[in-house]
């Protein structure tokens, strides 16, 4: 069962679309699972002035990307990159059990969107990037191993 | 506000009359069918009334209908049954990928305990293959099982040709008609069937309650043991207002089944036409002539089913999708793969089935509604470029 938190934000979600000129976009997930998302944000001066998604997958997906984006708009770069899936869930008043992984999708977006930021300012090497954001090499895919055939 | 419910293969409302029926059960002859005084007697007389009623439909003989406490209990008893009365004939038993789980999850039960399971598949449409059947056929096979109707993609099998291949094969055959009692005319004996499972709750009677039909002369080890009910073949008191209940509705069901079915059936088709006409991107999905009269099946490209779902409930409306985030396991329908459907376009998927009750106010306010929340999740969608 949703919270009343998560059916506000699959109702009305925050923050949808894309920015013009993001400073960084990140994508995670697979369409084979069911759910991608692909978030961005503008940084002026190391804060996030803005933050938008776009995803494709269930309604706590959709809460998970609204409430994510939400939590970092104003925030600096290294705050945003403190934010755990599990803030996510708190701000969500819980998620069901099965659904949690859209909640490590929604950290792992924003932390590709700064490592992309960070790509783009050309000034520290992959190795740091990723040491910084603390990306994974296996992003979250809890329940599947299939290839994305990419058919329609 | 307005509800508009459209998930009427997952259950039905309970008909009036139906409710009528059962009310004298649970308030006078509240008796326990097994008691010799008044209030049991006519508590059994009742359940004896709606076992004739089914066995008439059905062109059955009473004695040879056995109440059981829902579809899925009916399925177990006649797979379970059967694979353990007939073991010394053989341990084969052919099926097919899109079954329901109630005969799926039975069968690879089955497999763990040593039958070799046979799964057919299906083509595009949903059908079975009859000629992958036949050559599935070995001396150890006992047990055919294919559904009459599925589910999810409302698909009718040739339930003839496969009643003949067995009947050829000296081969028992069961078929899960959950979905189709109630909405297709079905004769056992014209059409060689041995066991057929049926549900009350698809056909405006209440849950908990399901039908084994058992032709005289086939062994059937219990599988539920305790009391003698059911001429020693399911221990447990009756579900007497369930068993009235269904009973009713089967007469209900098949005194009016022309009339309500055409107009399930123009429903279905007006609804699919006006997608096709309004919603670019979607795919239907199953057949559109070997099909239940109320069900469509339609994948929306781009989007999730469950998304869709919650978007519609917002709108008070009531449909089911064969996404994994609905099926309650980690993959999409194994109905929708089966047909060579790619995960993608499984998991937009939104099953609508009509029923009695709907009207073309119902479908004009669910297409309303689908073609702005469609739409709307597309343009939430990373996957869409419109």
């Amino acid at each position: 069962m949703y919270s009343d938190k998560v059916i506000d934000h699959y109702s009305n979600p925050r923050n949808v679309g894309e920015i013009e000129n993001a400073s960084g976009i990140g994508q995670v997930g697979n369409p084979v699972c069911g759910d991608i998302m692909k978030m961005y944000i503008k940084v002026e001066e190391d804060i996030i002035k803005d933050a938008t998604f776009k995803t494709f997958g269930c309604g706590a997906a959709i809460a998970t990307s609204s409430v994510a984006t939400e939590i970092i708009k104003g925030k600096t770069i290294e705050e945003a990159l403190k934010l755990t899936n599990k803030e996510v869930v708190d701000e969500l008043e819980g998620l069901p059990s099965a659904k949690v992984h859209c909640s490590v999708l929604a950290e792992e977006a924003i932390r590709e969107a700064i490592a992309d930021y960070y790509r783009k300012q050309g000034e520290k090497s992959e190795a740091e990037i990723k040491e910084i954001c603390g990306l994974k090499d296996e992003k979250e895919c809890p329940h599947c191993d299939l290839e994305n055939s990419g058919d329609e | 506000m307005r509800r508009v419910y459209l998930d009427n293969a997952s259950t039905t409302k309970v008909d009036e009359e139906v409710l009528n029926a059962i009310l004298p059960y649970l308030k006078e002859e509240y008796g326990n069918p097994s008691s010799i005084y008044s209030i049991g007697r006519n508590a059994k007389k009742a359940i004896e009334d709606a076992r004739e009623k089914i066995a008439k439909v059905l062109n059955a003989e009473p004695t040879e209908i056995f109440f059981t406490g829902s579809g899925s209990e009916s399925c177990n008893m006649a797979v379970r049954g059967i694979a353990n009365s007939y073991k010394d004939r053989g341990n084969h038993i052919i099926t097919s990928k899109i079954e329901h789980p109630a005969v799926l999850e039975t069968c690879k039960a089955l497999e763990k305990d040593g039958f070799q399971i046979t799964y057919i598949p299906v083509n595009e449409e949903g059908i079975i293959d009859l000629d992958g059947l036949r050559e599935a056929i070995t001396n150890e096979t006992i047990l055919i099982t294919i559904m009459y109707a599925n589910n999810e993609i409302g698909t009718l099998q040739p339930i003839k040709e496969i009643g003949e291949i067995a009947r050829k094969h000296n081969i028992f055959f069961h078929t899960d008609a959950v979905q189709a009692f109630g909405t297709i005319k079905i004769d056992v004996k014209g059409l060689g069937i041995d066991l057929l499972s049926l549900s009350g709750h698809k056909l405006y009677a209440p849950k908990g309650v399901g039908a084994l039909y058992l032709r005289k002369g086939i062994k059937l080890k219990k599988v539920l043991t305790g009391g003698h009910q059911e001429r020693d073949k399911r221990a447990g008191t009756e579900n007497v207002t369930g068993i009235v209940g269904l009973g009713k509705a089967t007469e209900l069901a098949y005194e009016n089944i022309e009339s309500t079915n055409k107009k399930i059936q123009e429903l279905r088709e007006y609804y699919i036409s006006e997608v096709v006409k309004r919603i670019p991107h979607i795919k239907v999905n199953g057949d559109l002539e070997k099909r239940l009269p109320g069900n469509s099946n339609i994948s929306f490209r781009y989007i999730e089913g469950e998304s869709l779902l919650l978007n519609l409930d917002i709108k008070g409306i009531c449909a089911s999708s064969g996404s994994a985030c609905t099926s309650g396991s980690l993959d999409p329908s194994h109905v929708l793969l089966a047909l060579g459907l790619s995960h993608e376009i499984a998991h937009g998927s939104l099953r609508v089935t009509i029923g009695k009750d709907n009207t073309k106010e119902d479908i004009d306010y669910l297409l309303d509604n689908l073609e702005e929340v469609v739409q709307r999740l597309r343009n939430m969608s990373p996957l869409y470029n419109g």
